[in-house]
């Protein structure tokens, strides 16, 4: 007789290795609700991570006149990322690209600390699953239920919860969808747009597909993505090592496993009393008891599922846990778990991110509000005028990147006689005025002209300094002034 | 190939009997739905070898139910582009040319369409920076033969000059060897007399001499002070500009055999917007009165 507290289940890892063919039929898996500290903290992590997501494009923030008052917009139409304080033009898309740098060596940091904590807590795929999972229990009921409802003939009980499972997943797919689409233009007025069907096409457009992906991903492909889609498993496994956490079951203190009868005896054989209950709560469909294996998420489940167990038969916890490779082949019951934090690896991961971090602040912080540009013409490279002097051709680029338009004057210095002038200003004016629009960018045409005497060289050093009429702010360009051969 | 499949002894998966230094390869199994994938990859690409053109004929190609070509989609795109600058360009053709500047809008948009119209119906001959060329007018600089505002500009560009349009000016430079006007010494004095007007050093006696065969023959066009006179298309022969370059051999060929190159006459060629865009981008190169 089995120890009556702890019920053994009848259940298969349908992904272990022996049970593949050619072409592998996939099985359902039906996972079973765990309950212990790793869930509770998946749920939190869960609720955090759906409200960043879901509240995050709601966040006002002012930015004076002309400038969007979202938090976080990606304006595609007009080029413009904005990030609470930050707001980045095209050109600058290196703090994009060290943002990502940051993401990824930050998840490197992660991974060879604590294995694949992303992938088992705050991965859109595994968040949504789980969604997607709790949905389903609340409807069709625990594993159990679930397993009796596949096999029982079609009925109106039957096909009214099917139905209310897939209409409540295809809801969270459209809200989820639906959410997006607020990242990339004004929040309120595309929700007033979208319900007065007056939203652009690819908002719908946009909705639709990532309802479906949703619905497709979190209900229908669940744990095929990680396995057989996402190429982070592979890529995580360089990070791993000897000293990484990872879920672990330590086999030198299971093993050899078995069914237990109450009052036996614990010498001369296994703590694990083979009750399923690991491999019953796992999304992914493994035994963790094969060891580390590719299709482990780390969600930690099973470490839940196992404590459960642990309590009711009087063994101490930790059967299955957070440890390290070496761990498993520890068979003390006590096993005191440490860490390494500081490791080559981890030093250097943790230099990278300082460095990026340090490089991105910097330049945040001294981000110029005010860009030139200064192109020179280079066809004709320079034209003689009618009393001999020498005249070549400008294009000027003015960033403003305040939100209010300002006034800039543009002087030219470096050559004795040295004139300049707008292609769209009047005869003899030399004002050089240049009105930019707040947050734009303008480009005037500058002609400039010299006497041929002052030249000495085919090509002098000029400078084009452009001047805020306000502020004072200075913008110095060097640039070259062609002439023909001395 | 072994005839018995071996089983790898950690994971307990097929292998494929490939061994590189002793790294097996295991014949893991692949998702069945990834298969039907595949299959749906072929059947989707079945139905677009059936709505877009596809395959190559003999002297054609399938070309779909669609009936998509890439060519069109271009003509297409072409057409919506224009179509959607129709009030530009009618705003373009109302207005005076001379007060477009005034509309920035309207002006900008001039200057882009009088960019590329340039590149491909003047660069031949004025070069793709407007810079010209021996014969071939600079319109970049100041000086101007036939007027250099942008009325003056947009008529030159319309009919021409010496074209076969009965609108078009004309002004000869004589051939005053060939025809027998001047003999050979007095156009070598002229010469010196010419370059002397732009700070050339030269004979003084020939100067003189060239100064009084200047008065007699040249004035009626060049001017008095030989600035010349736009409404003959005359140059100027005091400034540091030289049409056909500035060598004295040049300006006796100039002035014994006579010039008169010909710009076409564009109205009959291209439209109005496209010729006033021309008239404006030319004069926006920095040298327009």
């Amino acid at each position: 007789m089995v120890d009556s507290s702890v019920e053994n289940i009848d259940v298969r890892p349908v992904n272990k290795k022996e049970n593949r063919a050619l072409f592998q039929k996939r099985e359902k898996i039906q996972p079973k609700k765990a309950r212990g500290d790793f869930r509770r903290l998946k749920w939190i992590i869960m609720g955090i991570t759906l409200a960043i997501y879901y509240i995050t494009p709601w966040i006002r923030w002012e930015r004076g006149a002309g400038g969007p008052d979202q938090a976080v917009l990606v304006d595609l139409a007009r080029e413009r990322f904005y990030f609470f304080f930050i707001e980045i033009w095209p050109q600058e898309v290196y703090y994009i690209t060290g943002l990502l740098i940051l993401a990824a060596i930050s998840l490197f940091l992660v991974t060879s600390l604590f294995g694949r904590a992303w992938c088992g807590y705050s991965c859109p795929q595994t968040v949504w699953t789980d969604l997607f999972i709790f949905v389903e229990r609340l409807v069709e009921g625990d594993r159990n239920a679930r397993l009796r409802l596949d096999k029982a003939p079609m009925s109106i009980s039957k096909f009214s919860k099917r139905l209310l499972k897939h209409s409540i997943w295809i809801v969270i797919g459209l809200l989820t969808g639906g959410a997006w689409v607020f990242y990339f233009a004004d929040a309120p007025t595309l929700l007033r747009e979208l319900f007065s069907f007056e939203a652009p096409v690819v908002a719908y457009s946009s909705i639709a597909l990532l309802t479906a992906t949703t619905y497709v991903f979190g209900g229908l492909m669940r744990e095929q993505v990680c396995t057989y889609m996402c190429p982070w498993p592979r890529i995580q496994g360089a990070m791993v090592d000897d000293e990484t956490l990872t879920v672990t079951y330590h086999s030198a203190r299971g093993e050899p496993r078995g069914p237990h009868k109450k009052n036996e005896p614990w010498a001369g054989r296994g703590h694990c009393i083979d009750c399923n209950q690991c491999v019953a709560v796992c999304p992914m469909g493994i035994d963790i008891r094969d060891g580390l294996q590719l299709e482990c998420i780390t969600c930690a489940l099973c470490i839940d599922a196992c404590d459960d167990v642990m309590d009711k038969v009087d063994l101490p916890r930790g059967l299955i846990s957070y440890d390290t490779h070496a761990g498993q082949f520890d068979g003390d019951p006590n096993r005191k778990i440490r860490v390494r934090f500081i490791r080559p690896r981890t030093i250097a991961y943790s230099l990278i991110l300082l460095l990026v971090g340090s490089i991105m602040l910097f330049t945040l912080l001294n981000r110029s509000v005010l860009d030139v540009n200064v192109i020179r013409d280079r066809n004709p490279l320079f034209v003689t005028l009618s009393d001999g002097s020498i005249r070549n051709g400008y294009t000027v680029k003015i960033l403003n990147k305040v939100h209010e338009t300002r006034q800039f004057r543009i002087d030219v210095e470096g050559l004795k006689g040295i004139q300049s002038w707008l292609e769209t200003a009047g005869p003899g004016d030399h004002t050089n005025l240049v009105s930019v629009p707040a947050d734009a960018l303008s480009s005037v045409k500058l002609f400039v002209s010299a006497p041929a005497a002052s030249l000495s060289e085919r090509s002098s050093d000029i400078e084009v300094i452009v001047t805020d009429l306000v502020t004072g702010g200075r913008e110095i360009q060097d640039t070259s002034f062609k002439g023909p051969e001395r | 190939m072994a005839d018995k499949v071996e089983k790898d002894e950690f994971s307990g998966t097929d292998t494929t009997g490939h061994e590189w230094d002793g790294i097996k390869e295991l014949d893991t199994p692949m998702p069945r739905w990834w298969l039907w994938t595949m299959y749906g990859t072929i059947i989707w690409a079945i139905g677009y070898w059936i709505v877009m053109p596809a395959w190559p004929l003999v002297s054609s190609y399938t070309s779909g139910f669609l009936g998509y070509s890439s060519r069109g989609s271009l003509e297409q795109e072409l057409a919506d582009a224009t179509a959607a600058h129709a009030d530009d360009r009618a705003a373009l053709v109302t207005m005076k040319v001379s007060d477009v500047k005034n509309d920035e809008k309207i002006y900008q948009f001039a200057l882009r369409g009088g960019k590329s119209a340039f590149a491909v119906n003047c660069s031949q001959c004025h070069g793709s920076g407007a810079q010209g060329a021996p014969g071939f007018p600079n319109l970049n600089d100041d000086d101007w033969l036939w007027g250099g505002s942008i009325d003056k500009i947009y008529e030159t560009v319309k009919y021409g000059i010496r074209s076969d349009n009965d609108e078009t000016r004309i002004g000869n430079m004589p051939a005053f060897l060939t025809d027998e006007l001047l003999t050979k010494d007095q156009i070598n004095d002229v010469a010196e007399y010419v370059l002397s007007l732009s700070g050339g050093e030269g004979d003084a006696a020939m100067i003189t001499r060239g100064k009084a065969v200047f008065m007699e023959n040249c004035v009626s066009c060049h001017g008095d002070n030989a600035k010349g006179k736009n409404e003959f298309g005359a140059p100027n022969l005091t400034d540091a500009i030289w049409f056909y370059g500035k060598e004295k051999d040049i300006i006796v060929k100039t002035i014994s055999r006579g010039r008169g190159n010909v710009m076409p006459a564009w109205v009959d060629r291209l439209d109005d917007v496209t010729i006033r865009q021309l008239a404006l981008y030319v004069h926006s190169l920095g040298g327009g009165e």
